[in-house]
């Protein structure tokens, strides 16, 4: 039992370092940087430049 | 306008404004109980107001009803608006909503009548956990169901840590909450012993990872980039902090248990799991800090920002705490003290309800289309809740670290230097001091009432549109 658990507890270390390898790939940079601008082009924003809704920009 | 073409609005209304209602009852609650530790003849003698009963009412209140609500508001808010659709179902979406009003209604009759199961933060007997269940699934069905029709390709990382969420709390709150019920408002747990008290603190310290940061982090990696209008300091760190916090978090709970009848392999194994956590939160918390960075300018004038990189600030210092009191030596002092107490509202005032509050000062006047009736009384608020944060856990701190010496301190001969009851004496003023800080932060709640209040007065019901063209 010990033995499975310690290759299940190897397992996902190695998925873990798996994940940060697959993020911090030089690929995938554009397609994070894009993904990271989904907030902002919700058509909330005035800088987006796209008058979809009424809403103010600032509610501060 | 068909309704496929707007987002579901009314919900998030809904829940938005019972987080404002209930964070008030919580944190009134949480006062009075604050004043009987001050002065114990404040309970009037009355069962129900005593501070057995009270202390789970205003635990469930502030975390499940306050806490709880601001996340449905967000959660269902960010989903909609980051994947461009409409909530999956809007009766599903409405019966989360009644339901969950009601599990809080029922939470406030039973506790105070002594109705309780005894597990810190799941006292609710078995009929309002079934209904919990049954709420949580439709609030899974409405996230996930939305997530599912989405029309941009990418999952943005706040519905990753608000799924994770979602998740985790199902699993957590039916596991922990099984019990043989022997009558309609009684039942005993399925687990005996210490298998009981771990299976406790699983469920304990992972309502504190998941309902209380990975939730409430959705919150941050949401509300800090649209009111800073950047993005993200760092999108990559996001997704490794994410799974970061999942890998790791699940181990952490027995730190709750050091020096119990818990085996000490497991609980040097919390204790390692909680070292290692103060990586992925720091990460986490650098994440939210620097999506500032380059419009620092922007924190002098905002009070919403001010909420929420104030908020993440203090995340940061109660992570550091937290695995600073899991290391057993440490704990040996700080366990069972006012330590344990100071450093649940570090997290619980600075980390989570700022952070909501941030939240609720951004969306509230968007859901009604107004301006923020006031940014002064915003910054007022501000101010007088930071001082009120403040007051509570240095006072607590004091009390906490002064308790745990006077317990450990011994006489030559072996005897106790300090009789139980002198710590006791020794606490009063800190316990006025901690009455004082709570007592400025609910002031900082009614300024906040009421300034939400005239913002949305008279104010139409605003459903805003989905942009036409998928990104």
């Amino acid at each position: 039992m010990g033995v499975v658990h310690g290759i299940w507890t190897l397992l996902l270390l190695l998925i873990f370092v798996g994940i940060i390898a697959w993020v911090w790939s030089s690929k995938r940079k554009r397609h994070f940087e894009q993904a990271a601008q989904i907030p902002l082009q919700d058509g909330d924003a005035a800088s987006e430049g796209e008058p979809q809704n009424t809403e103010k920009k600032d509610g501060g | 306008m068909s309704t496929e073409n707007t987002y579901n609005y009314r919900v998030v209304r809904q829940f938005a404004i019972m987080t404002v209602v209930w964070g008030i009852v919580g944190m009134l609650v949480g006062v009075i109980i604050a004043a009987q530790m001050a002065w114990p003849a404040l309970n009037f003698d009355i069962a129900w107001l005593t501070f057995g009963r009270l202390r789970p009412l205003h635990t469930n209140a502030v975390i499940f009803a306050f806490g709880g609500c601001a996340l449905f508001a967000s959660s269902y808010y960010v989903v909609q608006r980051t994947c461009h659709v409409r909530l999956f179902s809007d009766k599903l979406a409405g019966f989360t909503f009644w339901g969950w009003q009601s599990v809080i209604v029922l939470a406030a009759i039973t506790l105070p009548l002594g109705i309780t199961t005894s597990k810190e933060y799941a006292e609710l007997e078995w009929p309002i956990d079934l209904l919990i269940t049954v709420v949580w699934v439709a609030y899974a069905v409405v996230f996930f169901g939305t997530l599912m029709k989405r029309r941009i390709n990418h999952i943005y990382v706040a519905n990753w840590f608000f799924a994770g969420f979602i998740i985790t709390i199902a699993v957590l709150h039916v596991v922990n909450s099984a019990a043989l019920p022997v009558s309609f408002l009684k039942s005993y747990s399925a687990y005996a012993g210490v298998q009981d008290a771990m299976i406790q603190w699983w469920y304990g310290h992972n309502a504190v990872g998941f309902f209380l940061t990975a939730g409430f982090l959705g919150i941050m990696y949401y509300f800090i980039p649209k009111q800073a209008e950047r993005p993200v300091y760092s999108y990559r760190l996001s997704v490794v902090h994410f799974w970061a916090l999942v890998f790791t978090y699940i181990w952490a709970g027995p730190h709750h248990l050091h020096y119990t009848a818990l085996p000490d392999w497991a609980q040097s194994l919390g204790m390692a799991f909680s070292l290692i956590l103060l990586a992925p939160s720091w990460g986490g918390m650098i994440n939210g800090i620097m999506t500032l960075s380059g419009a620092w300018e922007k924190l002098r004038t905002d009070p919403i920002l001010k909420f929420l990189i104030v908020s993440v600030s203090f995340y940061g210092m109660s992570t550091f705490e937290g695995p600073m009191m899991s290391i057993k030596t440490v704990n040996a002092l700080s366990h069972y003290t006012d330590w344990t107490i100071g450093h649940v509202h570090s997290g619980a005032l600075g980390w989570v309800a700022f952070v909501s509050i941030g939240a609720m000062y951004y969306l509230i006047p968007r859901l009604f289309n107004r301006e923020l009736y006031s940014v002064k009384l915003a910054e007022l608020h501000f101010w007088i809740s930071t001082i009120g944060i403040v007051l509570y856990i240095t006072s607590m701190w004091i009390s906490g670290v002064m308790q745990g010496l006077m317990w450990r301190a011994i006489n030559q001969d072996g005897t106790l230097t300090y009789s139980f009851v002198e710590s006791v004496q020794a606490m009063h003023p800190y316990y006025i001091i901690r009455t004082l800080g709570g007592v400025l932060f609910l002031v900082g709640m009614l300024i906040m009432a009421y300034n939400l209040y005239r913002t949305v007065v008279g104010a139409k019901p605003h459903e805003a549109a989905i942009p036409a063209v998928a990104h």
